[in-house]
């Protein structure tokens, strides 16, 4: 098949679906909603992989480079000559692996959600927002326009906000929601700032002509940037610096992280979909869409390898804190793409380019094992009826399938070998070895981090006590449709590692071999096997080590669970700061200037038609003396004035 | 026998058109102000005919003019009377200070 021919196919089908669910009203469809929302994605999923196999396979590879394949351009809104919205569908190796990532996470938490969702009242318009959401993510993944991109991103930020809010009868989620797109919105004021300068800089909206005029330090517009100059900094850092805080506020890196732990409020499925595999990871994608340009600014590349330091570690040591299993996971799902944040960041072009590789890769098997651990916490929350790991212990007895798969993804964030994230993040740690020995020791103790507070949850929940069912056990582990998302998942957590993706995605195009040394493993594998054994010791059964660590740390213990009090940062900077000066001082200018402006003129024609309502007497003569004393004076006005 | 100049007309015509106005002004009897109100639309009738035959002896749009005009008088007539009887039937008055309920 061509393409053109059925490319539309893959956003426009969850679409459909959307609109069909919701035009059709949810209720009356019933169980009928979640069939017709999961084929719909089936097929797109399908779809994809036929793309991934045929552009890998044959079509993509041209003398020796992967090629920008535009099969539908359309140019939609003309400013000027160049400048243009365009909405196109653009393939290339990231966006190709983006779509069989999106998808076929999709689908998987379709399948799952058939199951955990049962009964909920709102099954159907639930998913409708799955696929409005699937529909906007695919749309964001294909984009060939900058602007397009950022159409689907608030696209993707709308079905996040509806699918947060889901339980909008919870004040928690009403809240949460709210904070999210909040949260986001703002980050995405930085983005269109972005788009605009850079936009106006390269004189083109289109992807590929801005890689091409802003890449390399010869053409006209590359260096018209880099000479124009605010606040001491360049107008192409400035542009690359906003549009990565549109993608930082996406992908919930520090200090804009604040909403995805509270994001955690929507069912759980949602969770691994949107929080954990496709949507957070557009800030990544976004990055590495416009990398090009981004290697030619060492400073912007220096912002986003800090950002993406700073937040690995800051998630991971909260992680080890939290008692709520889906905010433990939120904050690993934010370490982890802080490890893709900086893997970019310290990637070069070409022969360098191990940190592109590294972090796309990371993103494509982080999709699997983190929906995976989602989508098991997701059963876990579903047999407890309680997220708090105290509720849980001794699980493993009752949920066999459940405990088997979430040990392998834990396993696989860990990074032990031959598990998928083992080779993921082996390629982005020689990647900071190779770039700032600084940034791999600190990435190295974020991987141990993350083996201990990864297996604290697995003992948590699957050791650490017996379980006493409670009354409310009263159905099993999940039907085959929820267990059949987690055994694929499973088999991709074991399989994803071994793909050649370096063959496959490289930052210039050109396919390399996998670069993989032996001795070099050695450092992390002992790191995050001494993790995880020391979260044995501490967690395996019942014990005085926790609390007694915990003591031990003191007040950076209780920081780490309050979350390094940033959310009460917001709040002070924005409730003591920003509301009370300048919200007062617009309210004061709204009811001083504004409100009082109108009453005034209120009150002004009040008074005067109160001094003249007499004139209106009721007496016709009156009136007749009233009018000939005008017509005599515009004939005085004209006879004697005017002449 | 001399011809009447046209000031003389003009001073008739004006003569009457500030009768009709003081009774217009004065008079509270409805009827009698409608009276006034026709005095004054036949002293521009004059004035109509008055410059048509001195100044324009050849055309006839005053003549015209006044045709319509009395035309409409007696429209107006019917109207006005109308409203009076109306008028009388609810206050048993045609005074016209009595007919001050269009008010502020």
């Amino acid at each position: 098949m061509d393409y053109a021919s059925y490319i539309l196919y893959i956003p426009l089908l969850p679409l459909a679906s959307f609109l069909l669910i919701s035009l059709l009203g949810g209720k009356r469809l019933g169980k009928v909603g979640g069939i017709i929302a999961t084929l719909s994605v089936a097929i797109s999923a399908g779809l994809s992989i036929y793309t991934f196999s045929k552009y890998f396979g044959s079509d993509g590879l041209v003398d020796g480079t992967y090629q920008a394949i535009k099969p539908i351009h359309y140019t939609w809104l003309k400013f000027s000559e160049g400048l243009s919205i365009d909405m196109g569908v653009l393939l290339d190796p990231v966006s190709v692996m983006m779509l069989v990532v999106v998808t076929g996470v999709s689908l998987m938490v379709h399948l799952f959600s058939i199951g955990y969702m049962q009964g909920d009242e709102r099954y159907s318009t639930y998913f409708s927002y799955l696929s409005l959401f699937t529909f906007s993510m695919l749309g964001l993944v294909l984009s060939t326009n900058i602007f397009q991109i950022y159409m689907f991103w608030e696209l993707v930020g709308v079905s996040s906000f509806l699918l947060i809010g889901y339980y909008f009868t919870k004040l928690s989620a009403v809240a949460a929601s709210k904070k999210a797109f909040i949260v986001t919105r703002f980050a995405d004021l930085g983005f269109l700032i972005g788009i605009m300068i850079l936009g106006f800089g390269a004189g083109s909206l289109d992807f590929g002509t801005i890689i091409a005029k802003l890449s390399g330090n010869q053409t006209a517009e590359a260096i018209a940037m880099s000479g124009t100059t605010f606040l001491g900094v360049s107008a192409l850092t400035w542009g690359l610096t906003l549009v990565f805080m549109g993608g930082a506020g996406k992908s919930a890196m520090f200090p804009l992280h604040i909403w995805l732990p509270d994001a955690m409020e929507g069912p759980t499925p949602v969770s691994a979909l949107i929080h954990a595999a496709t949507m957070v990871v557009a800030g990544v994608y976004l990055v590495a869409r416009m990398f090009p340009v981004f290697a030619n600014v060492p400073v912007a590349l220096d912002i986003v390898t800090w950002v993406g330091v700073v937040s690995a570690v800051f998630a991971a040591i909260i992680a080890c804190t939290q008692t709520d299993i889906k905010r433990v996971l939120a904050y690993s799902t934010m370490s982890q793409i802080g490890y893709m944040m900086f893997a970019l960041g310290v990637s070069g072009t070409g022969e360098a380019g191990t940190g592109f590789t590294g972090s796309l890769f990371h993103l494509f098997t982080h999709a699997f094992f983190k929906s995976l651990l989602f989508l098991g916490a997701g059963a876990v929350i579903h047999y407890v009826h309680s997220n708090e790991m105290s509720d849980m212990g001794g699980l493993r007895k009752y949920m066999p399938i459940t405990h088997a798969t979430f040990l392998l993804a834990c396993l696989a964030i860990a990074g032990v070998p031959p598990l998928a994230g083992f080779f993921s993040k082996e390629e982005i740690l020689l990647a900071a070895w190779n770039s700032n020995p600084i940034i791999y020791f600190i990435a190295l103790a974020t991987s141990g981090l993350t083996a201990f507070y990864m297996f604290r949850l697995y003992f948590s929940i699957f050791h650490h006590k017996d379980y006493t069912p409670s009354g409310h056990g009263h159905h099993g582990e999940g039907g085959f449709t929820m267990m059949l998302p987690l055994l694929i998942l499973g088999a991709l957590t074991i399989g994803a590692g071994f793909l050649p993706f370096s063959e496959y995605i490289s930052a210039d195009g050109v396919p390399r071999d996998m670069e993989l040394h032996l001795a070099f493993s050695i450092a992390p594998v002992l790191t995050a096997l001494a993790g995880i054994l020391l979260a044995t010791s501490f967690y395996k059964n019942q014990n005085e080590k926790p609390a007694k660590v915990a003591a031990m740390f003191g007040n950076l213990y209780g920081w780490a669970y309050r979350k390094f009090f940033i959310d009460e940062i917001y709040l002070f900077v924005t409730k003591r700061i920003l509301f009370n000066i300048l919200g007062n001082a617009a309210a004061k200018t709204d009811r001083q200037v504004v409100d009082g402006g109108v009453n005034a003129i209120a009150s002004a024609t009040g008074f005067i038609a109160n001094r003249i309502r007499g004139l209106q007497s009721g007496h016709v003569q009156e009136y007749a003396i009233w009018f000939l004393g005008g017509a005599l004076s515009l004939t005085v006005l004209i006879i004697y004035l005017l002449y | 026998m001399s011809e009447i100049p046209l000031s003389h007309i003009l001073f008739v015509s004006t003569a009457l058109f500030f009768i009709g106005m003081y009774g217009m002004f004065t008079r509270r009897n409805m009827i009698t102000m409608l009276m006034s109100i026709e005095l004054m639309l036949n002293s521009v009738n004059i004035n109509f005919i008055a410059f048509n035959k001195y100044l324009f002896p050849g055309n006839l749009d005053g003549l015209f003019f006044t045709i319509f005009i009395i035309t409409i008088a007696a429209a107006e007539a019917a109207v006005a009377i109308a409203i009076i009887i109306n008028l009388y039937r609810n206050h048993k008055s045609i005074d016209v200070e009595e007919a001050d309920a269009l008010k502020h």
